[in-house]
């Protein structure tokens, strides 16, 4: 049986340097060995060691569960330790990450977008061209309401219980409110009698 | 570049659909050529993970940016990792072509 898939990691901004040679002492001329650090890897070192966050507020912020990165960061620290002791030159790259896109919003036709390329910074509206963008933080949505404009159902598929589906809630991290189970989206296609 | 609107119907006529994983149709237009292709999405009915299919199935027609009514919560790490970029509109009055229209103007 294969794996389960690894989560995609969050990483806020890619890092300002992309690795670190070493210099002097008994390091040899030539191409030195090096040691590849995940970019999640340095992610957690930024948020643990840099920020100062607990592992359960980082946790939260690369979309991981805590022991996972708990485990990623004994893995970061692995990895420095041996670049230092053996002298090795250390790359960040690789891993399973996403960089996390800003949202802006347009003033001239209402749209919401988001720029997923990080080093560019939008200018005017991606869709009619608009100078007036300002960026849109999604916590602080002043509108929720438009988010009700479509009618999916949930449903439990032990007792039937129904509700309608809340937007960016997925359906199985609700709770059936008659015996517990977790919600499905409702199919829909007509019933059909077996 | 390719652009895959979510739409209510098979014509360019149809009506916006406000869902991204579970909308009826994908009209998919070629900003370079003006070719529109129309997709019936498969992951309509899906009861689990229509989203992420969803993506794969725009992502393997090479398109890069997504324009619907609102995205679910599963699918900004996939596109962001795939650099796609997505737009928002809440109006679910707006038709495809007016959308098409808009993206032909700021040409």
């Amino acid at each position: 049986m294969s794996p389960r898939p690894k989560r995609l990691r969050r990483v806020s901004n890619p890092p300002v340097i992309s690795g670190f040679k070493p210099y002097g002492g008994l390091a040899k001329a030539g191409k030195p060995q090096s040691v590849f650090l995940h970019l999640e890897e340095y992610e957690v070192l930024r948020l643990c060691d840099y920020e100062n966050f607990n592992h359960h507020e980082a946790a939260r912020v690369m979309n991981v569960s805590r022991p996972t990165l708990t485990r990623i960061y004994s893995k970061a620290r692995a990895k420095i330790a041996d670049a230092l002791v053996t002298g090795k030159q250390i790359i960040i790259e690789g891993g399973k990450v996403y960089f996390d896109s800003e949202w802006y919003k347009c003033n001239g036709c209402g749209c919401l977008f988001n720029q997923p390329e990080k080093s560019v910074t939008p200018e005017k509206c991606t869709l009619c061209g608009d100078n007036s963008i300002v960026t849109y933080d999604p916590v602080d949505d002043p509108a929720p309401d438009a988010r009700r404009s479509f009618s999916d159902i949930c449903v439990c598929p032990a007792c039937g219980y129904e509700k309608r589906h809340e937007h960016s809630r997925r359906c199985r991290d609700e709770r059936c409110l008659v015996c517990g189970s977790r919600l499905m989206r409702k199919n829909n296609l007509p019933a059909t009698d077996i | 570049m390719k652009v895959a609107i979510t739409s209510t119907g098979e014509s360019l006529e149809s009506r916006l659909d406000q869902r991204f994983g579970r909308c009826a149709f994908f009209v998919i237009y070629d900003t370079e050529t003006g070719g529109v292709e129309i997709l019936p999405n498969p992951n309509k009915d899906a009861v689990e993970g229509a989203g992420p299919a969803s993506v794969r199935l725009v992502a393997s027609k090479d398109v890069k940016k997504i324009i619907s009514g609102e995205f679910g919560v599963n699918i900004k790490p996939l596109l962001d990792s795939l650099k796609i970029q997505m737009v928002a509109i809440r109006e679910p009055e707006r038709t495809v072509k007016s959308v098409i229209d808009m993206l032909k103007n700021n040409q």
